[in-house]
C-alpha cells in the first residue's frame, strides 16, 4: 500500500497545484525584456497624441487658438472639447454615476485638466505643439478645502450640475456637494455615546495620495474603417467594462470593439478608470484613420489620474471602563476633487467604509460619508484597496489607540478584548456586513508572542526613562494592527459598476493531447495569475500547472468579466476557475465510467485520475479521457472537453492579519528606523506561498510611502506640489527594510477552494501599523493623534510641539 | 529640427540612427531600434526603468541625449544572457520571485549587472545603497535584493549554488 501511497503524493506534486511555491511562469519574458506594454506598441503609420493642460485650478476658458499649432509639420489635428461634442464625447460618464469633461467644457476645474488633444506624427512634435496650443483664461476663486465647500463665498464649481438637487446617490443639499451616505443607527448610537463610561474623539484624516504604478497609463486606439472594427489596446484592469463604456460612449457595436490588455506595468486601482487619453485616442483614431498612441508623462500620471483617499474621518469610540467597547460612531468628509470619479460599486459611493467596525464586535455603530467637490483632480480610487477598505481600517486601528490612551490600557489588551470571537462566525455587523469567517485571537496571539510583544513594552519602558535621564535622543514606537478587510466585490444582489454585476468567469478548453487552455475575465498586473490560476485548475483537474496556459485581457477571446482590482481576482475569477474546472471533471467522470465499463457512481477522483473504487489499478487519467473525448464516439456525450462557468459569489471574503512594527524615532531629526516588522496574513487557503509573501513585502512598501511620507499636497491656489517622482515619495531599496512574514489558515466557508484574497492586505494593514508605530512613540509625552504623512519634518514638529526640543 | 546620424554599438552590434540634438537615448533606443527592454517610468531620473550601460557605466537613458551615444558602445537587458542561455542575474530574478510586473525589472537587472562587475562580493548594505536608483512598486525590493545576492554567490562559488 505504501507504494500507492507515495505514487499519489508524487503525482500531487507533479501537478504543482494549491499551495506548491510554483516559479511564476511570466518571469522569462520579463526577466529578458521581452514583456508587451501599452508603449512598446508600434503600429504602421502611428501617431502620438499630448495633451494641452490647464495651469489654472479653477478659471473660465474664453478661447483656444490652435493655429500655430496647426501650422506645425508633422501636426495632423488638435481636438477640443468643440469637436468632441457633436460626437457627445466632450464629457463621458464616471464609473461612480458622475460626469466628467473629456476635454474642457467651458471651464476648467483643476491643475493639469485635459484641454486640447494635439495629434502628431511623432512625440517630440506633439509636445512642440502642444506649446503652441494658446489658452486665454480667466481665473476664478479656487476651492481646496472641502471643509470650505459650503460656505456662503465658495466659489460654485460644477455649473453644468449646479440646479440638480438629486445625484446618482440621493440628495445633494448644496452645488459643491456630491452626495450623503448614511449606514446604521444614528439614534441608537447617540444614545450609546451619551450614556456610555468613557468616549474617546479624534480627526483622522488619511491623506490624498497616488498610487503611481512604475508604468503610467496610456492607450493605443485603432480604427479600421475597411472592416469597421475598433481596437483598444490600454493599461486597463477591467478591458470589459472598458469595452462597453467605448461602446456605449462611440455608437459603435460591442461586437465591433477589442478591447485588449497587455502586460500591465503595475495597477494598483490607478488603471480601473476611464480617462480622457483613452477617450481621445479613440476618437483621433476615428478621426485620422490611423492608429493613435497616447501615453501619459509621469507628471500628467501624478497630477491628473486617478488619485486615492483623500477622507476627513471624525470619529467618536464608546467604551466601558474596564474596556469593553459599546459604539463607534464616524462622520467622513470625503474630498472627491471636481469629479466623482471613484470606482466602486455603485450601491456603495464610500466603497466598503463600512466595515470601519474591523475586527471588533461593536454592538452599534453610525457612519455618515458626504462626498465633497474641491479643485482638485477627479478620482478616489482604491489604491491597493478594495474601495475604502483601506480608510476604514486605518480610522478604526487608530481609533482603538486613542481609546486605549483614554483607558490608560494597553492597545493590545484592548484588541483582544473585544475581537469578533471565532464562534461568532458568521458575523453580523453593526453596519451590516456578515464576516464569513476568522480566528483573530489565535492570530493576535502567534503576532504578539513571535515578537516577544511584552519584552518590547519594557524596553520602550526603559527608553522613555532613558529619554528624561537625558541618556538617548531616540524614542521608541510599538505600531499594532489588527485589521479584517472585506475584498471579492461582489454578489450581483449588491455589488454592480454601472449596472455591471460584479461576476467573473473563466472558459476552460482541455486539448485532446491533455493539456489546456482557460481564459477569465480578469487581468494580471504582476499578480501572476498565468501562474496561480493554472495551479487552482492544476489541482481541480488534475493536469499539471506546466501544461495549462493561462489567457486573460483580450475582450475577443477572454469571456467577460469585471476585471482585477479589490482583490477580486482570487475570490471571483478563482473561484469561477474551480467551478468550470468541477464542470470539466463532471463530464470527465461520465466518460471515464463509459471506458472502464462500470457506472459513473463506482469511480472516485483521484489526484489526476478516475479509479474504480475498491479495484485501485483500474482507472483513467485525466489526458486519457481527454483524448477519448474528441476521438470517441461515446453513447449520450457529446463530444470535447470544455467548460465556462461565471461566478457570482454568494458573499464577501474576509482576510484578516495581525502586524506589529518596531520603530525607532529620532526626537530631534525626526528620522523614523523601522527596526522590526512582523506580518501575519490569514488570506485563507494559499496557493503559491512564494507569491503571497511577495504580494505582503509589495504591499508593505506601498504602506511605508503612504504612512511615512507619500502624498498628492496642493498649494492654497490648488497648484499641485509633488507631481514629479522627486517631491512624490516612493521609497527606494535604501529605506525599506525586510519584513518577517507569517500566516494563519482559515478557509472562507463559502469560497469553492477556501481562498480570500492577498494582494490588498498588506497596505490596508501596514498604514495603521506604521502610523500607530509614530504615534505610539510618543505617548508618553502626551500626544494622543497626529496626521500622517508622518515624514521627517513632521515627525520633528511634532516633537518640538510636544517640547521634546532643548529649544522648544 | 535637423536631425544627425549616430553610429553606436548596441549589444554587441554596430547600429546607426538618426536623431535630433535634443532626443534622448531612451526614445531612440525604443522606437527606432526597436529595443523595448528598457522603459520609460519617469523621464527625469528618478525611477530607473530606462537604466542601460553605456561604455561600462550605468546610465538613466532618459537622462542622456541619443547623440552623447555617438562612438558608444551600449548594453541593455537583451543584451544580457539569451533564450537558451540567461545571465545568473536573470535566473536568480525568477528563482527568488525578485519581479511581480515586470516593468522595472529590465533596468533592475541591468544595473545590478554594473553593481555586480563593480563589487563581485556585495553585502545586502552594498546592494541596497547599489541598486537605490532603481525604484520598484510592487516587489518590496526583498526579493530582489536576496536574488542580487544569490547572483554574486553562484559567480563566486558556481559549484556551492542554490
Ligand atoms: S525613465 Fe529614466 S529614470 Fe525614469
Ligand atoms: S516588478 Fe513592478 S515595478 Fe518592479
Amino acid at each position: 500500500m505504501s507504494a500507492t501511497a507515495e505514487s499519489v503524493q508524487e503525482r500531487r506534486a507533479a501537478l504543482k497545484g494549491l499551495g506548491t511555491s510554483r516559479k511564476r511562469v511570466e518571469d522569462a519574458r520579463f526577466t529578458q525584456g521581452k514583456g508587451n506594454y501599452v508603449d512598446d506598441i508600434k503600429l504602421p503609420d502611428m501617431l502620438f497624441g499630448d495633451f494641452v493642460r490647464s495651469q489654472h485650478a479653477h478659471a473660465r476658458v474664453k478661447s483656444i487658438d490652435t493655429s500655430a499649432a496647426m501650422e506645425l509639420p508633422g501636426v495632423i489635428a488638435v481636438l477640443t472639447a468643440k469637436d468632441l461634442e457633436p460626437l457627445n464625447l466632450h464629457w463621458m460618464p464616471t464609473l461612480a454615476g458622475d460626469k466628467q469633461m473629456v476635454l474642457a467644457d467651458g471651464k476648467v476645474l483643476f491643475q493639469g485638466q485635459e484641454i486640447a488633444f494635439v495629434i502628431a506624427e511623432d512625440r517630440y512634435i506633439a509636445a512642440d505643439a502642444v506649446d503652441l496650443v494658446k489658452v486665454e483664461f480667466e481665473e476664478l476663486p479656487v476651492l481646496v478645502d472641502p471643509f470650505k465647500a459650503e460656505l456662503p463665498d465658495a466659489p460654485i464649481l460644477r455649473e453644468d450640475i449646479a440646479d440638480e438637487k438629486e445625484g446618482a446617490h440621493g440628495a445633494r443639499r448644496h452645488p459643491n456637494h456630491i452626495f450623503t451616505w448614511e449606514q446604521g443607527d444614528k439614534a441608537a448610537t447617540e444614545s450609546v455615546l451619551s450614556e456610555a463610561d468613557v468616549v474617546a474623539e479624534e480627526m483622522v484624516y488619511y491623506h490624498r495620495t497616488h498610487p503611481c504604478p512604475m508604468e503610467t497609463c496610456g492607450s493605443v486606439a485603432s480604427m479600421d474603417k475597411v472592416n469597421g472594427k475598433l481596437t483598444l489596446w490600454g493599461t486597463f484592469q477591467a478591458p470589459h467594462v472598458v469595452r462597453t463604456v467605448a461602446s456605449l460612449l462611440s455608437g459603435i457595436a460591442e461586437h465591433n470593439i477589442r478591447v485588449v490588455s497587455p502586460d500591465i506595468g503595475g495597477g494598483f486601482g490607478n488603471k480601473v478608470g476611464v480617462y480622457p487619453g483613452y477617450v481621445c485616442s479613440i476618437v483621433a483614431s476615428i478621426v485620422t484613420g490611423k492608429p493613435v498612441k497616447w501615453v501619459e508623462d509621469r507628471m500628467e500620471n501624478l497630477s491628473a489620474t486617478a488619485f486615492a483617499r483623500d477622507y476627513w474621518m471624525q470619529g467618536k469610540i464608546a467604551a466601558t471602563k474596564d474596556g469593553k467597547i459599546t459604539g463607534l460612531w464616524c462622520h467622513t468628509t470625503a474630498d472627491h476633487g471636481a469629479f466623482d470619479a471613484c470606482a466602486d460599486p455603485t450601491k456603495y459611493p464610500a466603497g466598503f467604509m463600512s466595515i470601519c467596525t474591523g475586527s471588533y464586535d461593536i454592538p452599534t455603530a453610525y457612519l455618515a460619508v458626504d462626498g465633497i467637490y474641491t479643485n482638485k483632480a477627479p478620482g478616489g480610487v482604491a489604491y491597493r484597496c478594495s474601495f475604502r477598505v483601506t480608510e476604514a481600517a486605518y480610522f478604526i486601528e487608530r481609533m482603538i489607540e486613542v481609546l486605549a490612551i483614554k483607558l490608560n490600557m494597553d492597545a493590545a489588551e484592548l484588541r483582544a478584548k473585544n475581537f469578533i470571537r471565532k464562534d461568532q462566525f458568521p458575523y453580523q455587523s453593526a453596519l451590516g456586513w456578515e464576516y464569513d469567517s476568522g480566528d483573530y485571537h489565535t492570530a493576535w496571539e502567534k503576532a504578539l508572542e513571535s515578537v516577544g510583544y511584552s519584552k518590547l513594552r519594557e524596553e520602550q519602558a526603559q527608553r522613555v526613562e532613558d529619554f528624561k535621564a537625558g541618556k538617548t535622543r531616540k524614542l521608541m514606537g510599538i505600531g499594532l494592527c489588527h485589521f479584517t478587510e472585506i475584498v471579492g466585490a461582489g454578489p450581483v444582489k449588491n455589488c454592480d459598476i454601472l449596472g455591471m454585476g460584479m461576476f467573473d468567469s473563466c472558459e476552460i478548453r482541455i486539448h485532446p493531447t491533455g493539456s489546456a487552455l482557460a481564459r477569465l475575465g480578469t487581468i494580471s498586473q504582476g499578480q501572476g495569475h498565468a501562474t496561480t490560476f493554472a495551479q487552482i485548475l492544476a489541482t481541480e483537474i488534475g493536469i499539471s500547472a506546466d501544461d495549462i496556459t493561462i489567457e486573460e485581457g483580450d475582450t475577443d477571446t477572454a469571456p467577460y468579466g469585471l476585471g482585477t482590482y479589490g482583490s477580486r481576482s482570487t475570490p471571483v475569477a478563482g473561484a469561477a476557475t474551480a467551478m468550470a474546472g468541477r464542470k470539466i471533471r463532471a463530464k470527465a467522470q461520465m466518460i471515464a465510467a463509459y471506458l472502464l465499463e462500470v457506472h459513473d457512481n463506482d469511480i472516485e477522483w483521484e489526484v489526476d485520475r478516475f479509479v474504480v473504487k475498491g479495484a485501485p489499478e483500474k482507472f483513467k487519467t485525466m489526458k486519457e479521457i481527454a483524448y477519448a473525448s474528441y476521438n470517441q464516439a461515446i453513447p449520450g456525450v457529446e463530444p470535447g472537453l470544455e467548460a465556462v462557468s461565471y461566478y457570482d459569489p454568494p458573499n464577501m471574503t474576509y482576510p484578516f492579519g495581525a502586524y506589529v512594527c518596531v520603530m525607532d524615532v529620532d526626537v530631534d531629526t525626526g528620522v523614523s528606523d523601522i527596526r522590526q516588522f512582523y506580518a501575519l496574513d490569514d488570506c485563507g487557503t494559499r496557493i503559491n506561498p512564494m507569491i503571497i509573501e511577495g504580494q505582503v513585502h509589495g504591499g508593505l512598501t506601498e504602506a511605508l510611502a503612504i504612512a511615512l511620507g507619500q502624498e498628492i499636497a496642493y498649494d492654497e491656489l490648488g497648484n499641485i506640489k509633488t507631481g514629479t517622482l522627486m517631491d512624490f515619495f516612493i521609497p527606494t531599496s535604501w529605506e525599506t527594510p525586510n519584513y518577517e512574514t507569517d500566516f494563519t489558515e482559515t478557509p472562507s466557508p463559502h469560497h469553492p477552494i477556501g481562498a480570500k484574497g492577498v494582494g490588498e492586505s498588506p497596505n490596508v494593514g501596514g498604514v495603521p501599523a506604521f502610523s500607530n508605530a509614530i504615534n505610539d512613540a510618543f505617548r508618553a509625552f502626551g500626544l494622543t493623534h497626529t496626521h500622517m504623512p508622518h515624514d521627517h519634518w513632521r515627525i520633528w514638529k511634532t516633537a518640538n510641539e510636544l517640547g521634546l526640543h532643548a529649544d522648544s | 529640427m535637423s536631425k544627425q546620424k549616430i553610429n553606436l554599438n548596441v549589444n554587441g552590434q554596430s547600429v546607426t540612427a538618426e536623431a535630433e540634438p535634443r532626443e534622448l537615448l531612451i526614445h531612440v533606443l525604443r522606437e527606432q531600434l526597436e529595443i523595448t527592454g528598457p522603459h520609460i517610468g519617469c523621464e527625469t531620473t528618478h525611477c530607473g526603468a530606462c537604466t542601460v550601460e553605456m561604455d561600462g557605466m550605468s546610465v538613466k537613458s532618459c537622462t542622456i541625449f541619443a547623440v552623447q551615444a555617438q562612438g558608444k558602445e551600449i548594453t541593455t537587458i537583451e543584451g544580457l544572457g539569451d533564450p537558451d542561455k540567461l545571465h545568473v542575474l536573470q535566473e536568480k530574478f525568477k528563482e527568488h520571485h525578485g519581479l511581480q510586473c515586470g516593468f522595472c525589472t529590465p533596468g533592475m537587472i541591468t544595473r545590478a549587472h554594473r553593481l555586480l562587475e563593480e563589487n563581485p562580493n556585495p553585502t545586502e548594505e552594498d546592494v541596497r545603497f547599489g541598486i537605490a536608483g532603481n525604484l520598484c512598486r510592487c516587489t518590496g525590493y526583498q526579493n530582489i535584493v536576496k536574488s542580487v545576492m544569490a547572483a554574486a554567490e553562484e559567480i563566486n562559488n558556481p559549484e556551492s549554488a542554490t
